[in-house]
This record gives C-alpha cells, structure tokens and sequence, in this order.
C-alpha cells in the first residue's frame, strides 16, 4: 500500500482535542499512573509487615511534599479512573453512544472525580488516622 | 508500538503566503497544507488570504477559489459538492469532515486544513485510500445467503428490520471517522477501524443476510475488532451524523451474547 516516500499526513498534533479524545487519554494515563501506585501500595504493605523502621522510614517519604503531592495524584487518579470505568461499562452494556449524552457523562464523571476525591482527603486528614 | 511523532520526511515546513488582492473588504486567511510529490521536499503548511465577500460560504468554495485565482496546483478530491459523495474528506480546524457542507463562519479564526490525519499523502489534501478501502472489501459488504433465494420475488425485509440497517446504509466511507479514530492511527494495518466496522455492522444487523456467525467469527479478534477503546472520536466527527461507536458496541455485544 503505502510508497516509502510518500509522507505520513499529521494526526496527534492537529487534531482538535474534544471530550472524546480527551477524557479517553486521561483515562489511560490514569490507570498507568495507577500501576504504579499499586507497587507503592505494595512496598506500604511490605514496610507495615518489615517492623517500625521501615514502616517509619517509608510514612516519612510519603508525609514529604513531593509523597503528599503523588499521594493526591494517585487518589484523583483513581476516582478519575474508577468513574470513567463507569461510563465504560455502561458502553459496553450498550449504553451512553450519543454525542450529547457522552458528552455529559464525560463531565459527570470529571466532576464526580473531583468532588470524591476532595471528600476523601476531607475524611482521611479530619479523621483519627491522620 | 505506536509512534507518536510524524517520520523526518513528513514533519510540516512553515510555507509561503499569499497575501489578499488590493480591495479586499472581508479578509480571512487558510492555512493549508501542501505536499507535492515532484519536487520532494518536506511538507509545508502555506497562507491564503481570502476575500470571503467574493467567495462562497464553504471551504470547499474557498478551496475551489484559491486553485482558479491563485495557485492552479492546489490538489484536492471534489465531485458532489452536497456531502453525499465524500470526495472531500479533510480535516478541517482541528476535525474531520466533508469541505462542501463545513461552513468557514463555523471556524473561528484562522482556518487549518490538513489532509485526513495519519494517511499516506498522495498530493496536497489527496491521502491515498488503497488500505481502507482494501479493508473494507475484506468484510465481504455484500449480502451472503445459503438458502435458494424465493422463485418469483426478491428477498423481501419488513419495515423494522429496514430500519435497523438505515443508519449504518447511510454511510459514505468518506473515511473520516477512521482517521479520526487514534486507535487507528497506531494499528492502521490490523485495526479495520470505524468506518469499516460500521459497515460489518450494517450486514450483521441486515435481517436476510445468512452468514452472521460467519461475519462474527472474522470480527471476534483482538485487533480486527477490539482495538476500539471507545473514544468516540468517530461518532464525534461524521458528516453524515451517523454513530460508528454505537455500532462496534452493538457488535461486541453480538459477540458477547453468543457465547452466554
């Protein structure tokens, strides 16, 4: 098909980015972000098992600015991810195809992300826990 | 792996501009990309300035405009003028759609006019089609039957069934659904993208066709079919106002009920 000199027309650079596009690549970079709080969660797991030292020295890494500032991003991210899953199981389901009402439940789901993931940090730093 | 930054020799040049004739009383500038394959070269992006009180309210008039009174070499596919035959398929301030029915007063400022995103260019705004149109013939759109057909009358089909292939008959594989698709992008060779799905669609939900679990065997593959992540851009994009998401969803549904 395609002659080797012919060139490649440009596609990621140009194209309007839309709710549809963009709610889509959120949702992937999320859920790789996520990935990699799950290692961390992890390693939180292991340190809480290894004894105080390695507990303290891991709650201390995370209790730093950067560590809060990653904690938030992964919260967000997963109640970014979390809602968006949402809307894909209602697609999958057959559900949601309108450009209006895709439109709609992409925001729903933005704004429910937000509003979760404030509530959450409202609890956890209200509560005993913190 | 997906490559996300465009091959050295396709990377867009700033170009030349052509500046409005003396008089002009409502100047709006296009910014369109041209690749000519005889002199080589990169491609490169070129300013029109345009006076839209001598010039008709579509791009494809502005387009038209600028290939008799300015650049003669402009090249872009045109026949129908009315959005029926797709010829015209670009993209458009940012998305993809038919130049005759896109109105410039619907474009905000300068207006960018790029051939349809991720193709091989053949010249100007002309992609070459050879794989899509390749892929849709590899979906068989044509009625398949094992039983003898009626002796004395066509197949015959109730209203609501009709009804359940109009959407997807209304189709005009102008191909901008599939080059808006980024899943396409990435895996244009195994992907067969909206454009084509939709059309495997049309005969899956076709109530005379025979060869549904057929159609269904070729489409259940990771590639083929399930490389659509429901982003929607192509519903988001078609001219025709038609919704090829809806229809890969109806197909993965399909799939999925024959198995329960």
């Amino acid at each position: 098909m395609a002659q080797a000199n012919r060139p490649l027309s440009p596609h990621l650079g140009i194209y309007r980015w839309q709710v549809s596009n963009t709610l889509s690549i959120l949702h992937r970079m999320s859920g790789l972000f996520l990935t990699i709080g799950a290692l961390v969660l992890t390693a939180w797991l292991v340190a809480a098992a290894s004894g105080p030292a390695a507990y303290g020295m891991l709650a201390g890494l995370l209790k730093s600015p950067p560590g809060a500032l990653l904690l938030f991003g992964w919260s967000l991210a997963f109640f970014y991810h979390l809602c968006n899953g949402i809307r894909h199981l209602a697609w999958d389901a057959g559900h949601g195809f309108t450009i209006p009402g895709s439109r709609a439940t992409g925001w729903t789901a933005v704004i429910a992300a937000g509003v979760l993931t404030l509530l959450f940090w409202i609890v956890a730093l209200t509560g005993n826990g913190g | 792996m997906a490559e996300f930054r465009l091959p050295a020799n396709s990377r867009v040049q700033p170009g030349r501009e052509h500046k409005a004739p003396a008089g002009a009383t409502r100047v709006r500038k296009f910014r369109i990309y041209r690749y000519d394959p005889a002199t080589g070269g990169n491609p490169r992006l070129d300013s029109y300035e345009v006076d839209m009180d001598r010039c008709g309210p579509m791009v494809l008039d502005v387009l038209i405009k600028i290939k008799n009174e300015v650049d003669p070499t402009l090249t872009f596919r045109r026949s129908c003028r009315e959005g029926i035959c797709g010829s015209c398929a670009m993209n458009i301030d940012g998305t993809n759609t038919l130049a005759c029915i896109k109105a410039t007063a619907d474009v905000r400022g300068d207006v960018r006019i790029h051939p349809l995103p991720h193709m091989p260019v053949v010249k100007d705004l002309v992609p070459d089609l050879t794989h899509f149109y390749a892929q849709y013939a590899s979906i068989k759109p044509w009625l398949q039957t094992k039983s003898p057909p009626p002796p004395d009358r066509e197949r015959l089909q109730s209203k609501a069934d009709r009804e359940k292939i109009d959407m997807p008959s209304n189709c005009i594989l102008c191909a901008c659904c599939s080059t808006a698709c980024p899943s396409y992008w990435w895996n244009p060779e195994r992907y067969l993208g909206p454009a084509v799905l939709l059309a495997a669609y049309r005969w899956v939900a076709d109530s005379r066709d025979e060869a549904t679990g057929e159609r269904l065997d070729e489409l259940e593959d990771p590639f083929r079919l399930y490389r659509c992540h429901t982003i929607m851009n192509c519903t988001y994009t078609c001219p025709k106002g038609l919704n090829p998401a809806w229809a890969i969803g109806e197909i993965k549904k399909k799939i999925a009920e024959r198995k329960l």
